[in-house]
């Protein structure tokens, strides 16, 4: 009000005396804050609370859309067929069961394996075949680090090989691809039969597009690999590029646990129930120093991947909680019913005494 | 200048009787000054002697700054890494520069950049304050001699020791003065200690006789002198030292110091030598560092913090031990990572080593547990909360064009937690202005304006009421009606009044006696005395103010300043003081024209507080001798002839009254003296005057007392000491909050007590406590020691029976204060005794305390803050207050009064007490509330994070690996959840500003503490707890080893790491909007919004070159996105986190509501608006049970009304036992 007369005044421009006295008073008045709905912490807000009647929707709706999700998850999860196969046991040859790292280690003996495993029910292509390995940390720290992103993706910094140690160089040329990840690839292969028909494997499209297309060089290729004194797992063609070794780029996403599958290859058939399928097995792979089981996966999938009862279940039981909620509070405002906003909740109303709270 | 002249003519000092009698110098002689602690020698205008040793002194340069250029850095530095986490910070930013740690450096150094920059410029910016707030007072102008009797101006910083300074009206002194003269003849002058000591009254201080003719400027050419006195020291009221002048030495006492921060009043100029500049003035010694405060919440934050790294330590430790363990024993078994290749970190054969240096990383690794992000936000919020304390509108003030200023932001929340405020008195309760309002002439009362007490409490009364009629039935509601439309008139007439009368002073309205109207009532002689009293008898002088031609008054205290407006205003002016006589203009006599008088003054014994009068004897024109006195009631009553009582039983009946409306009463009475009589009397005075020796004090007032008797009462005064603007209703309003409220001042008793009237934290029928030291007992008795001992077993005594009395104490609503000085206080402050003082003190319901010094009230502050260990707040205008300022939890400062020492020593400035309400009530609450909530929120959010980094490192062989991206991690506090936090800590409000105030009971869940106990902290540290298991084990499920979508692909460390983090984003924020209760659009768009910038960033960064992104290259658009099942696991865990949180409000809500809760509801089905009766009702419910403010008092009188309407309902029934219906 009295800004609004100082102002005008001095806007008019009128005698002296206005002008000096509506200066003084905008100067006093300088320091006022100005209005803002901001400013007074006044601006519209919504302010939700918890009714009763919210509170049960709420814990309702929950539990009416969990346990259908469940529900749909556990059947999609019930579609999938899965055989799994332990085979680092059976592959050893009983002469060597005591002594199953010479048998690894050795070069003399025979890796081949043949292993028969049957389908339980009708699997629809494509049937995807998995390693698995246990007890290996991808994921320790030392092994995570040891590689070379940019060396994998352009040929032009083929020395990159800072975090490869101790697979780094070899006699002072650089390894390509580089590091402990690359130099423990994964090295056995499977090849399948049905009835003495060998199933084709196809390897291609295993990996993720981006990887392969802007992670993996297309003009890379290996280089000094596996040739120093330790030889680690897999070798590698040193005539395909990087961009088409796509067991690599596979195994070079290193996994989160210790125990973890990963993609060989597909098989684009059906497999009829109860077919019996001959699985030969190159066995080269050393996991007995660390006692770490190896398996092969066939496993067709659904929408939500593989078989996973887990995410069904967890889904029904949260609903169920819901649900299981709602319905307390619903006895228990049947039971000890409160008016919202009854004043005779209030502190001071509650306690005679006068002792809120 | 002329004008000064005339006055300067008056020998001020014959009007005073007692304690302005000069001792000739003769008398006492010079102090005998050796040893150490008497050092100071100062050369009196010379002031180049002390430019050299050992006479180089301290300039009059004062530096209050904590830094200066070259010692901010370091010293700023120290301070930031004085607090642990701090330091845990900088740690872990070395170590991110070594290969141990997880992360990368920039992500570690950045946010403690951030952290330590700010607060430093914090520190920077508030010292840069002080800077320019010293160097104003340093560049403030003196007139200085500077040679050959010219004086010129010197800035105060320039001022020398030995300097001879000339300062003039009401101007300040610039460093510790020697008196030497004044304007006045007899080398008076007089000074206002407000700054010092809080007090009104003008303090006279006189030169040495030898002094006195250096009273021009020409006369210091050749003036020297030396000055041998004590060093430097704290103590206000005394001084030592000997003055040397012409070969002489005369002893030097109190009475011829200016202290420094004083100000000359009444007086046109006086000389001065400056003895103490800059910091060895006294007042400066009197300052205390300031200290740096935090708050409650902080300080148990830090314990917080402790326990987070103790937990952190542990888990960093059980990860070592088990890096370790796994390093020794099952590494040599993974070929894969060529353990025969290792350097020290991975060598399985130095598992020790390799343990300890993990142990390292684990540390930085782990970090999330102690958010660094909590400081920066913090930080941030606190600032953005002090900026709307700044900006409140509502606590800004018209007059002084004064905003509200939080001046450190770290207390807000404490302001939400106070328990006891301790008060200044004048110029924070009061405006230290005395309105003549009432008076009570020869049994007639006069006057009809109502107290702001009673205007107060008429309020209250009136809407009390209104809820009473409302319960009872119908019929006689009109009778409530009527009344309210009483209560009304009386306010409305006030308000018309204020418009009326704007004469300072004077707020009396009769027509029976205003405009000599006087005249026409039954006892108009009584009245003509009455006034001739009010003209007369006083120690004021007057001064015409040449522009309007009336005279204005320099009084020595206001209230007699007061009562010569008013005696103006009746038509009685005083224009002209003599040193002989006191001259009035009659306007309003029998004759009808103005009549000059002449009323030649005799004697006049004035005004001590051990007297509590003041006595004139004049004689009139007609040669009649008067002895006019005017005292407080029980003096006056006491000394009454027995003719003399004829109104007595009235004007007791008004001061009464008078009392109860918070107004300070005077008595008046007069005598008639024969001639003789007074000769005789005469006589005997003079020779008791002239008398030597201690005791002439003593024997001059008991010839006073010889006088001062038979008296005939003519009626009393009442002035209200001018409350601020809404005092007793802010004070109501702190006291229905639960807030105790102490006042310190340094005021007399009976003005404390008057005031403590006003603003109800006294009333009638509450038990006065008065705690005294009775010096006069202890005066008898020889050794001093002895004296201490009896004078302290005294205070003792009276303090337990104090609390017998009120321990024994049967009625409910009886109500205690405690009164007590500052003398006592000395004593009860001491070690063995202050503890049961503070009992009894916190057992009463107000408590006064008066005549206190600035360092006693400090003392009184640590006391109460230290013994009750509750949150105090102090509230002060002056440099008095200072102390009390630092040493309270929380200290406010009233800002547009002169003085801006109080304001700068205090971390919040209000211009007007009442806006203190609104500060505590409103912004203390919701600053509380939402700091409290967000730290809590905050530890929930890093250790939900944090703990998941821990599980999966158990699944890596404790290597250290984390499962997220770098760059998620360092986005996680960055920009993923910290605005959301910040919202809740910036906007949160429970209940609007308007509920605040309405429900004043709501503050107590802040000294209380309901949202920031230890019950609370855990809740909210296991709900953290339970979301990372939750979050952890539900993905590592989920994601286990099968493929994760219908393409076949497995679930890498970067697709688990990312629907883990992505769970992370959409748990915390959903629990976060869970926890608020107030959604503006800024609350939406931060809570929402940071959900959508992570999948925004995780858009972006998957598109940046693999290079940068690594692993998470393309991972939404190519391998999240199309997966179900990633959509379906971020559903799944962040219902399942928030699922037991939300029973557990719903619940608490349901069947245990809190009062906000309710008011929420009631708010929220618009309640309030339906049944406003329900509404009005629990406001008036809604207040703490409180013995003090205006609410009690009307309480206290509606109890009492009830009580005898009771008994006389008996009394009828027995009467008639059975009534027809």
């Amino acid at each position: 009000m009295d800004t609004n007369g100082a102002t005008t005044s001095s806007a008019a421009g009128g005698g002296s005396t206005s002008t000096s006295d509506s200066s003084l008073l905008s100067k006093k008045n300088s320091k006022k804050p100005q209005y803002s709905r901001f400013t007074q912490q006044e601006l519209p807000a919504c302010k939700p609370i918890l009714t009763p009647g919210l509170v049960i929707t709420t814990f309702t709706i929950i539990g009416i859309i969990f346990i259908p999700i469940g529900l749909v998850s556990l059947s999609a999860s019930e579609h999938v067929v899965e055989i799994v196969d332990r085979y680092d046991e059976g592959c050893v040859p009983p002469n060597y069961s005591n002594d199953k790292l010479a048998y690894i280690q050795s070069s003399r003996t025979n890796k081949s394996c043949t292993r028969t495993l049957s389908v339980p029910k009708l699997m629809k292509s494509p049937v995807f075949i998995y390693y698995e390995l246990d007890n290996f940390y991808q994921n320790h720290r030392r092994y995570v680090k040891s590689r070379s992103d940019k060396q994998l993706r352009s040929k032009a910094y083929e020395r990159e090989t800072k975090n490869c140690d101790p697979q780094a160089v070899s006699l002072d040329a650089p390894i390509v691809p580089c590091g402990l990840i690359a130099w423990s690839l994964f090295n056995d292969t499977y090849g399948f039969f049905v009835k003495s028909k060998m199933l084709e494997v196809n390897k291609k499209n295993i990996a993720w597009d981006s990887d392969k297309e802007h992670k993996f060089g297309s003009d890379v290729y290996p280089k000094n690999f596996q040739t120093g004194g330790l030889i680690g797992g897999a070798k590698l063609n040193s005539t395909t590029p990087l961009s088409e070794q796509e067991d690599l780029i596979v195994w070079m996403r290193t996994a989160a646990l210790p125990t973890f599958r990963k993609l060989y290859g597909r098989i684009e058939e059906d497999l009829q129930a109860n077919e019996q399928i001959t699985v030969v097995i190159q066995n080269h792979y050393n996991t007995y120093s660390f006692g770490g089981k190896k398996k092969l996966v066939l496993s067709t999938t659904s929408w939500i991947g593989g078989k996973n009862d887990f995410i069904g279940i967890a889904y029904i039981t949260v609903g169920g909680l819901c649900l299981f909620l709602a319905v307390n509070f619903i006895l228990l405002y049947v039971i000890k019913p409160r008016a919202l906003g009854d004043p005779s909740y209030l502190s001071w109303n509650r306690s005679p005494a006068g002792n809120p709270n | 200048m002329a004008r000064g002249r005339i006055r300067a003519r008056l020998r001020r000092s014959h009007l005073y009787t007692f304690s302005c009698l000069r001792p000739s110098a003769a008398e006492e002689g010079p102090h005998s000054i050796e040893g150490p602690g008497y050092s100071r020698i100062v050369h009196c205008n010379q002031p180049l002697m002390h430019n050299k040793k050992p006479f180089k002194y301290r300039s009059n340069y004062i530096s209050t700054t904590k830094y200066n250029f070259v010692t901010f850095l370091p010293k700023a530095l120290y301070e930031q890494f004085h607090r642990v986490a701090n330091l845990y910070f900088l740690g872990t930013a070395i170590i991110s520069v070594t290969p141990l740690s997880p992360f990368s450096a920039v992500s570690m150094i950045a946010p403690l950049a951030f952290v330590v920059g700010l607060s430093m410029a914090k520190e920077a910016l508030e010292d840069w304050r002080r800077f320019m707030q010293d160097m104003k007072v340093n560049t403030r102008k003196v007139k200085v001699h500077k040679e050959d009797g010219i004086f010129g101006n010197k800035t105060w910083q320039k001022v020398q020791v030995g300097d001879v300074v000339k300062v003039e009206k009401d101007q300040f002194f610039p460093a510790d003065l020697l008196l030497l003269s004044s304007s006045y003849e007899d080398g008076i002058c007089y000074v206002e200690t407000m700054n010092l000591d809080g007090e009104t009254n003008l303090k006279v201080k006189r030169a040495l006789e030898v002094t006195l003719s250096l009273d021009e400027d020409e006369a210091f050419k050749n003036f020297t002198g030396t000055i041998t006195c004590e060093d430097p020291n704290p103590s206000l009221y005394t001084f030592v030292g000997n003055f040397e002048y012409d070969r002489q030495v005369y002893a030097l006492d109190p009475s011829q110091i200016l202290l420094r921060d004083s100000k000359l009043r009444n007086t046109t100029f006086v000389y001065g030598i400056a003895i103490f500049a800059g910091h060895d003035s006294k007042v400066m010694q009197n300052a205390t560092k300031s200290p740096s405060k935090r708050s409650r919440i902080e300080r148990k934050m830090d314990y917080i913090i402790y326990v987070l790294f103790s937990l952190l330590l542990m888990i960093s430790l059980i990860s070592s031990i088990g890096f370790a363990v796994k390093t020794k024993f099952y590494m040599p078994d993974w070929w894969y990572l060529q353990p025969q290749h290792t350097d020290d970190y991975y060598n399985p054969e130095k598992p020790v080593l390799s343990g300890v240096s993990h142990l390292v990383t684990a540390l930085v690794l782990y970090g999330y547990l102690i958010p660094i992000s909590l400081y920066v936000s913090i930080e941030v919020v606190k600032v953005l909360q002090a900026s709307f304390i700044n900006q409140d509108i509502q606590m800004y003030d018209e007059e002084t064009g004064n905003p509200a200023q939080a001046r450190t932001s770290n207390l807000n929340e404490e302001l939400g937690q106070v328990d006891t405020i301790l008060s200044d008195k004048t110029g924070t309760l009061t405006c230290n202005q005395m309105d003549f309002l009432k008076c009570s002439i020869a049994g007639t009362a006069y006057g009809v304006c109502s107290s702001e007490v009673e205007l107060a409490a008429a309020q209250q009364m009136a809407i009390d009421l209104e809820d009473q009629d409302a319960e009872r039935s119908t019929g006689s509601r009109q009778k409530g009606k009527q009344q309210e439309i009483e209560l009304e008139t009386v306010v409305t007439s006030r308000d018309e009044k204020d418009h009326k009368s704007p004469i300072k002073g004077f707020s009396f309205e009769d027509s029976r006696i205003m405009k000599g109207n006087w005249l026409r009532e039954p006892n108009a002689d009584v009245i003509m005395l009455f006034f001739r009293i009010l003209a007369i008898c006083h120690t004021a002088i007057p001064e015409l103010n040449e522009e309007t031609g009336s005279y204005t008054y320099e009084a020595e205290s206001p209230d007699e300043g007061a009562f010569l407006v008013a005696a103006r205003e009746f038509g009685f002016e005083f224009f002209k003081r003599t040193q002989s006589g006191v001259f009035v203009r009659e306007r309003y006599s029998v004759a009808g024209q103005p009549i000059d008088r002449e009323f030649k003054i005799l004697n006049m014994l004035e005004f001590t507080s051990k007297r509590k009068r003041m006595t004139v004897i004049v004689r009139d024109e007609d040669g009649q001798i008067l002895l006019l006195c005017k005292g407080a009631d029980s003096i006056i009553f006491d000394r009454l002839s027995k003719n003399g009582r004829l109104y007595e039983e009235d004007t007791n009946k008004h001061l009464n009254e008078y009392g109860e409306a918070g107004l300070r009463t005077l008595a008046l009475a007069y005598r008639k003296l024969e001639e003789s009589e007074y000769s005789a009397w005469n006589n005997e005075f003079q020779k008791a005057k002239t008398s030597i020796g201690a005791d002439r004090e003593t024997l001059l007032e008991n010839v006073a007392e010889m006088m001062e008797r038979d008296l005939i009462l003519i009626g009393a005064t009442a002035v209200e000491d001018k409350l601020q603007k809404g005092v007793p209703q802010c004070i109501d309003k702190l006291a229905q909050a639960g807030l105790k409220i102490w006042v310190l001042t340094g005021d007399k008793m009976e003005t404390a007590i008057n005031i403590g009237y006003a603003c109800s934290l006294l009333r009638q029928g509450m038990k006065q406590i008065c705690i005294t030291a009775n010096s006069s007992d202890a005066k008898e008795t020889l050794s001093l020691f002895v004296t201490v001992q009896v004078v302290k077993e005294n205070i003792l005594m009276q303090i337990t029976n104090a609390s017998q009395m009120i321990k024994l104490e049967n009625d409910p609503h009886a109500a205690f204060a405690l009164i007590i000085d500052g003398k006592t206080l000395a004593y009860a402050l001491e070690d063995d005794m202050k503890q049961q003082f503070l009992g009894l003190a916190v057992d009463c319901a107000s408590v006064i305390c008066c005549r206190v010094s600035p360092k006693q009230k400090a003392l009184v502050t640590r006391l109460v803050k230290e013994g009750t260990g509750k949150t105090t707040l102090a509230i002060g205008d002056g440099a008095n207050d200072v102390g009390m300022i630092q040493e309270a939890d929380i200290g406010v400062g009233i800002s547009g009064v002169e003085g801006m020492q109080a304001v700068m020593a205090s971390d919040f400035s209000v211009a007007q007490f009442r806006f203190l309400e609104r500060l505590l009530v409103v912004h203390g609450h919701w600053c509380y509330k939402r700091i409290a909530q967000m730290v809590c929120y905050f530890f929930y959010k890093n250790i939900a994070f944090g703990l998941t980094l821990f599980y999966f490192e158990a699944f890596t062989g404790f290597s250290g690996q984390s499962v997220y991206d770098d760059w998620y991690m360092l986005l996680f506090n960055v920009v993923l959840t910290s605005l959301p936090v910040i919202s809740l800590g910036v906007f949160e409000q429970d209940v609007s500003s308007e509920v605040c105030l309405q429900f004043p009971a709501l503050y107590q869940q802040g000294p209380r503490n309901l949202f920031f106990d230890w019950y609370r902290i855990l809740g909210w540290m296991g709900n953290g707890l339970y979301s990372s298991l939750i979050i952890f084990f539900l993905n590592i499920i989920i994601f286990y080893d099968q493929a994760f979508r219908s393409g076949g692909q497995t679930a890498d460390m970067a697709a688990l790491g990312t629907t883990m983090f992505t769970c992370i984003i959409w748990a915390l924020n959903c629990q976060i909007a869970l926890t608020m209760s107030h959604f503006t659009w800024i609350q939406h768009l931060f809570i929402w919004g940071s959900i959508g910038t992570w999948y925004l960033f995780l858009f972006v960064y998957g598109m940046l070159s693999p290079t940068i992104s690594g692993n998470a290259y393309q991972i939404l658009v190519e391998a999240l996105a199309p997966a179900p099942i990633y959509w379906s696991a971020t559903l799944l865990v962040t219902v399942a986190c928030n699922l037991p949180y939300m029973a557990h409000i719903c619940f608490q809500r349901c069947f245990h509501p809190m009062d906000h809760h309710i008011i929420q509801e009631i708010k929220y089905y618009k309640k309030d608006v339906e049944d406003q009766r329900m509404w009005s009702r629990e406001r008036s419910k809604a207040r703490q049970k409180t013995k003090i403010g205006f609410t009690a008092r009307v309480d206290a009188k509606i109890r009492q009304l009830r009580g005898k309407l009771q008994r006389k309902h008996t009394s009828l029934e027995m009467h008639s036992p059975v009534t027809p219906s």
